[in-house]
């Protein structure tokens, strides 16, 4: 039966299951949206199309489903181009769709043109402009496969607005002929052998996961390797939510604003078995100073980051459920006893100068707002963070013990991510309790998105930890700049009112003993909430390791007058 | 270092973009890059000469494969190859002189390939080092004009020993 190209779009859509999607409506985009009226396909209304490519991206995120956001031409594209890039430094399976200007005009400035394609080249995992109807399919098609396979990633389809009004026969490809689409092999008999070695022979191994253990699947397979090699593991930001952080191996995050005993377990190990992890710089300092005494195990999906930052001694190149699979049964069962207790005694000395163990001296620290909302929640929710200081306090202080359960902008570093990526996120995962945390001028970039909240009725619950600066740049410049604060001290609105605007209750929390019973409160109301904490206008996140440092040379919180050590 | 390698890449608009973005955004330095058809009309060949002096070579290697529309790459610098480069030289040359400057291309076995007044196109084609003795030679003689086409390589041996270096398996 012949379809109009906007039709098959759908019928795509429908085939790949896909029952929501994000986008914005416009000119050459109009004949998709209307054919979506005779589709069961969930369309969600953004305001600003940075935030569909974000929601799209935390849709994924959450469920490991493909994410799909859609826009018009010319700024209609180029306003997803940051969440685009957001979703590739990732590698959040994700698919967009964009209208583009007619065939006949391609390439003379047309109202509304821009070269979507050319713009995501470098920002996508593959793109592809279609102006035949009858190729549309086909192309969508490729595009799910391409964004789910391998190390995931954005796939970009532009679609000339004559290809979507033409006709052609539906025909949606099971098989596509991709030759250079290479599939996954489970890692080679050798090399699993040669890691074995490396396993067994380790005095001081150490694992490394990162976001590879949730794109696999492998948070079990995980558990059990670290489990039957009495193996500590370190998280990279992403990789929280793999392996439990109440788990007595799990020694938290690493890197720039990592634990400190962390840091010094990386930089005395002498075996790292890096799990689907890249060695950005952030987790690594100073790279010529970085782990010298450890023999380095890289499993990794993606040939290309195997040995791009870091020498490595085997690498299992390989989807990391497959690889463990394998490798668990042939190590030896250990516990390396001598290794925990020097672990446990640098877990000690950071325990004792933690922030959380000591009182604000009458101020609301941001560090505490997270502590008491993991404690306030049972540490069960959904945490949607947005970049800066608070995402690292999140990231240290909210223990996460499942997987998909923290969501953040890692690799770019996107402020403005956390709302519109929690408003996919509750859309993938209805039943899961979902908060977003952001700053105050995150938060500000994409509030727009309020209005999608309540128009869509979600039960999303917003914690805004307003400092009244753009925190972690006045930290940066507090340490490296003689505390010269420019262009950092923020004017933010009344976000109490900004959020009764759009008829979201509100409430703004200012001391200590009042965050667990807002937070609850929060957790109480049915319907979105959005709770302002004031906090300490001037903290800092620590312990830090300075941009190009060595791991080991940490920023270490300094002792105040009048905070006591309670522990 | 200078690394050779093969691509075999879909015959499709914007692939050759792909390959140029891929080498801008991650630095990697192009020697000479050349593409064209192959046995297949699905498919394009393109020979990449790389300067692997910042990133090594599978690095190199490793990011091509992953573009799509890159159906296999072959480092061919350390196997058998035949390798060709084309030039054509416009060198001055008076008429008196062309007899013996016939003769110098002769022993490179180039040709002149066309004559004027004052100068003579020169056409040579062979592996880079030859082409790179004649260019020497001439430049002497002043060279006016030059376009060289960058290497083309294929290796060497019998159809039983070639074996594709990643197999395309079936997706999803």
């Amino acid at each position: 039966m012949q379809r109009t190209g906007a039709q098959i779009v759908w019928e795509c859509l429908v085939k790949e299951g896909v029952e929501t999607v994000f986008g914005y409506p416009g000119g050459a985009i109009l004949p998709t949206y209307d054919a979506m009226l005779d589709y069961p396909v969930r369309h969600v209304l953004v305001r600003h199309e940075q935030g569909a490519a974000h929601m799209a991206d935390g849709f994924a995120r959450a469920s490991g489903r493909v994410g799909v956001a859609i826009a018009t031409s010319g700024p209609g594209a180029t306003n997803l181009t940051t969440g685009i890039a957001t979703a590739m430094l990732d590698s959040s399976p994700t698919v967009f769709i964009t209208g583009q200007v007619s065939s006949k005009v391609l390439g003379t400035d047309a109202f509304q043109e821009v070269d979507v394609t050319g713009i995501t080249l470098p920002i996508t995992k593959h793109n592809s402009l279609v102006t035949e109807t009858r190729h549309i399919a086909r192309t969508i098609r490729e595009a799910f496969v391409i964004a789910r396979s391998g190390r995931p990633g954005p796939v970009l389809v532009d679609i000339t607005k004559d290809a979507q009004q033409g006709k052609a026969e539906f025909h949606y490809p099971e098989a596509v002929h991709l030759p250079g689409l290479h599939e996954p092999q489970p890692p080679d008999a050798e090399s699993l052998a040669h890691a074995a070695e490396l396993v067994d022979k380790a005095e001081r191994p150490l694992i490394l996961a990162g976001a590879g253990v949730m794109q696999s699947g492998a948070t079990r397979a995980l558990r059990e390797f670290a489990e039957r090699t009495g193996t500590p593991v370190a998280l990279t930001l992403l990789g929280i939510g793999g392996f439990p952080q109440s788990h007595p191996l799990c020694l938290g995050m690493m890197g720039m604003h990592g634990e400190a005993f962390t840091n010094s377990a990386i930089q005395r190990a002498d075996l790292l078995l890096a799990f689907g992890m890249r060695f950005d710089d952030r987790v690594t300092g100073n790279i010529k100073t970085y782990a010298l005494h450890a023999k380095k195990i890289h499993v990794e999906i993606d040939p290309s980051e195997v040995g791009k930052n870091v020498k490595v001694d085997v690498a299992l190149v390989s989807d990391l459920r497959v690889a463990l699979e394998a490798l668990t049964p042939i190590v030896k069962a250990k516990r390396p006893e001598a290794w925990s207790a020097e672990i446990e005694g640098w877990r000690e000395d950071t325990r004792s100068r933690d922030i959380v163990h000591r009182d604000g001296n009458g101020r609301l620290l941001a560090a505490h707002v997270m502590h008491d909302l993991w404690k306030a929640t049972g540490g069960s929710s959904v945490v949607v963070s947005d970049v800066g200081q608070h995402q690292m306090w999140e990231a240290q202080y909210y223990k996460h013990d499942e997987p998909r359960t923290l969501i953040t902008s890692g690799g770019l570093g996107t402020m403005g991510f956390a709302l519109p990526a929690a408003i996919g996120a509750k859309m993938a995962r209805p039943g899961a309790e979902v908060w977003v945390v952001a700053g105050d001028g995150g938060f500000q970039m994409t509030q727009s998105e309020l209005a999608t909240v309540q128009q869509e009725r979600l039960d999303l619950k917003i914690a805004i930890v307003n400092n009244g600066f753009l925190g972690m740049v006045r930290q940066w410049q507090e340490f490296f700049h003689d505390k010269r604060y420019a262009a950092t001290p923020m004017l933010s609105p009344d976000f109490v009112k900004l959020a009764g605007a759009y008829d979201i209750t509100a409430y703004r929390v200012g001391a200590r003993g009042d965050v667990a019973s807002t937070v609850k409160k929060a957790r109480e109301t049915k319907g979105p909430v959005l709770i302002e904490f004031q906090v300490e206008k001037e903290d800092a996140v620590y312990p830090m390791v300075p941009a190009g440092s060595d791991l080991n040379v940490m920023i270490r919180r300094p002792p105040e007058a009048g905070t006591e050590v309670r522990s | 270092m200078k690394h050779t390698l093969v691509a075999k890449v879909m015959d499709q608009p914007g692939v050759l973009n792909r390959v140029a973005s891929l080498f801008r955004r991650r630095a990697f330095n192009i020697e000479s890059l050349t593409v064209g058809h192959t046995e297949t009309p699905e498919f394009s060949r393109m020979t990449i000469v790389v300067d692997t002096a910042r990133v090594p070579a599978p690095i190199v290697e490793a990011n091509l494969r992953k573009l799509i529309p890159v159906a296999e790459v072959v480092d061919v610098t350390h196997l058998p190859t035949v390798d060709r480069d084309l030039a054509l030289i416009r060198v001055r040359c008076e008429p008196a002189e062309r007899a013996e400057l016939a003769s110098l291309v002769e022993i490179f076995r180039g040709r002149i390939v066309d004559v004027a007044t004052d100068s003579v196109i020169v056409e040579v084609t062979g592996d880079e080092q030859k082409v790179n003795g004649l260019v020497e030679l001439l430049r002497a003689r002043g060279i006016v004009e030059m376009v060289r086409t960058g290497k083309v390589a294929m290796v060497r041996g019998s159809v039983a020993e070639m074996k594709p270096a990643a197999q395309a398996a079936p997706a999803a």
